[in-house]
């Protein structure tokens, strides 16, 4: 069968499989639609995080980036994986134990103000907003590229899939649905990655497998051929890096605090039974995640060094049809500057001109057929880059929905409300969220890469404290983290915002605070709110007694039984 | 339980976090990107130490911090008698 077969029963099976799921575990109340009745298994819970948090980006992008980046890829690898940490020792266990729905319930119930609340919603709203609009983007390049339908119609058929199942099943629907999410994106990543370690290192593992040497007899170390390689054309060497030590540090800062502050990963530890499975299953998770993050590095290891091998100083005329494939859509350009019918791929400190362009989104898609793997791992990826990008838009557009029917009508708006009209909100809310989040899909602002940066910006800088402060300090109040959270964002914000928007053409590292990137700075943010939250409270009232007394409650984890009425 | 037994607790979970985290932070931080150009000069097989620790080794290292929080805590919350899987359902 040919690509296209392949790809299309690939996808079919896995689409059909979601929807069984989503027949299968409708929501019917709404302790079921937002935290799936708390009462998932914590593996089960640790899969589903792992399918929740590796979104098209990591699937898709994040080996590209690194095969570019190198070295400075790390930032991604530690940032991504290093947040779990903060989340299982200082946030999951304590947000377990409170037991509400959402992160604004915590922060709103803890600094006992709506201000407060709102604030937190409207930050959970403008994250999670930026973040689905990738994701449906993503499934749209992934539609196109594969099945030969335009962007337009791929985005629609995702969005019925993710409308099917997050509107149905809520929480419960979408829990399960990632399970299955997580195993074939799983699979799909590792397949290509073990077929293309064995070819070039001759290793099973491809973690092991770049430490290897090249299987050609050479006995040459595969890094130290890469660093060879790339140091010839003027790219600089691939192990080491071209960032500043202090922005490497505040980027990978950023992301980790960014992580445990994403109400998206947040939410998902409502959703275990008690505070033991909390931990456990935070751990579960980041092992999930481990076996895609540590296969990253060495997929981009490989891909850029087949890169090398195929198209350095080959001629035009000769290269495979993938080559054109990719040509085709605009995302591989050459430009014969010199003439001689020959690719010259070069880095900025050669003093040959470069001819190649090359999107660093497309390595992993197209790393199968660069490698020459049979026709179904092709349509297994395509698969796989649905399934990442799918899973990460349901769990955002049911912190949407949440947000809509549960912090602001029943907590702001309507307290009266009855659970029917909840659930039917949370319905209609996340309907409303998937049409949204679609017409991003179709009409891509321009500001999506930029605004990836503000939402780990805002995260780090809002969330994080405040729910850090609020669970390991008694004394901390309203005042205090009020005016830290808006410290920190108009800070992180007037920062991102006053070279991504306002000066882009500023935006290089001589101009940058202290050599500190737009992408790094949410780590300061964060420092910044920790700062003026501390020294607020300190000269304002202690909270009332009552708050105190829920934070010692929150420490210890016995009775952590539902806080709220779950019906089966 | 009485008050000290809660503040007991209390202070030995900030103590493991404390010493977890001061290893969090040394793996990524501190191996992976302030000591990376000096681990750089020793090697292991392929690998050079500092970049394996910033692309593979600390990765490796949060799994294990988790897995060992969540073994101290649950012996801490058998000590203190915190077991909650027969409360509160």
């Amino acid at each position: 069968m040919n690509v296209g077969a392949w790809t299309f029963v690939m996808v079919g099976a896995s689409f059909a499989i979601y929807l069984g799921i989503a027949v299968w575990s409708r929501a019917r109340s709404t302790g079921e639609f937002y935290v799936a009745g708390a009462k998932v298994h914590p593996v089960v819970n640790g899969m589903a995080t792992a399918a929740d948090w590796m979104s098209a980006a990591s699937f898709i992008s994040m080996a590209g980036i690194i095969a570019f980046a190198g070295y400075d890829g790390s930032v991604y690898l530690m940032g991504w994986t290093g947040g779990y940490v903060l989340l299982a020792l200082l946030i999951a266990p304590y947000l377990r134990k409170f037991g509400k729905y959402t992160v604004p319930d915590f922060v709103g119930d803890r600094y006992y103000s709506n201000t407060a609340r709102i604030v937190a919603v409207v930050c959970a709203l403008f994250v999670s907003f930026t973040y689905v609009a990738g994701q449906m983007r993503g499934v749209g390049i992934v539609f196109s590229r594969f099945l030969g339908v335009d962007i337009t119609q791929g985005v629609l058929i995702g969005m019925g899939i993710v409308f099917t199942y997050a509107v149905l099943g809520g929480m419960k629907g979408i829990t399960y649905t990632q399970v299955a999410q997580y195993c074939v994106l799983i699979f799909a990543y590792m397949v290509p990655a073990i077929f293309i370690s064995l070819q070039i290192s001759g290793t099973v593992l491809p973690q092991l497998g770049f430490g290897s040497t090249v299987a050609d007899g050479s006995g040459v170390y595969l890094l130290d051929r890469l660093d060879g390689l790339t140091t010839e054309l003027g790219f600089g060497a691939y192990t080491s890096g071209r960032k500043t030590t202090l922005d490497v540090l505040a980027i990978t800062m950023a992301l980790m605090i960014g992580t445990a502050g994403l109400p998206h990963v947040i939410v998902r530890f409502f959703t275990v039974k008690n505070v033991r499975d909390a931990r456990s299953s935070a751990g579960w998770a980041l092992a999930f995640i481990a076996i895609l993050y540590t296969t990253a590095p060495a997929v981009a290891a490989f891909a850029r060094a087949n890169l090398l091998d195929t198209v350095s100083n080959k001629p035009y005329a000769t290269m495979p049809a993938w080559f054109s494939n990719w040509e085709t859509t605009g995302l591989i350009g050459f430009t014969d500057h010199n003439g001689d019918g020959l690719i010259q791929y070069t880095g900025p400190l050669s003093a040959v001109q470069n001819e190649l362009t090359i999107d660093r989104d497309i390595m992993v898609l197209a790393n199968p057929e660069i490698a020459r793997l049979p026709n179904w791992v092709v349509g297994l990826v395509a698969a796989g880059g649905l399934a990442a990008a799918l899973s990460t838009a349901a769990g955002l557009l049911l912190v949407i929905s949440t947000s809509i029917s549960h912090d602001l009508l029943k907590r702001v708006f309507r307290p009266n409300i009855s659970e029917r009209g909840e659930l039917l909100t949370a319905r209609v809310a996340a309907g409303f969220a998937v049409v949204v989040a679609g017409y991003f899909g179709v009409n891509p602002p321009g500001f999506v890469a930029e605004v990836v940066a503000l939402a780990f910006g805002l995260a780090a800088a809002s969330f994080f404290p405040a729910i850090v402060l609020g669970i390991f300090t008694k004394r901390m109040n309203t005042a205090g983290a009020v005016s830290g959270m808006v410290a920190g964002l108009l800070f992180t914000v007037g920062y991102i915002g006053w070279f991504k928007f306002l000066h882009p053409e500023l935006n290089t590292v001589a101009n940058w605070w202290l050599g500190i990137s737009p992408e790094g700075i949410g780590a300061v943010g964060m420092l910044v709110n920790f700062a003026v939250a501390v020294v607020v409270a300190s000269r304002t009232a202690p909270p009332p007694m009552e708050i105190q007394q829920l934070v010692e409650e929150i420490r210890l984890p016995r009775f952590a039984g539902p806080g709220h009425e779950v019906q089966a | 339980m009485t008050d000290t037994d809660a503040r007991n607790y209390w202070l030995t979970n900030l103590r493991y976090v404390a010493v977890l985290l001061a290893i969090w932070a040394t793996v990524s931080f501190g191996f992976g990107i302030l000591l990376v150009e000096p681990l750089n000069r020793i090697r292991i097989g392929g690998f050079q130490l500092g970049f394996w620790f910033a692309q593979q080794g600390s990765i490796y290292t949060f799994v294990l911090l988790i897995v060992v929080y969540v073994i101290l805590m649950n012996r801490l919350d058998r000590r203190f008698a915190m077991n909650d899987r027969e409360a509160g359902q």
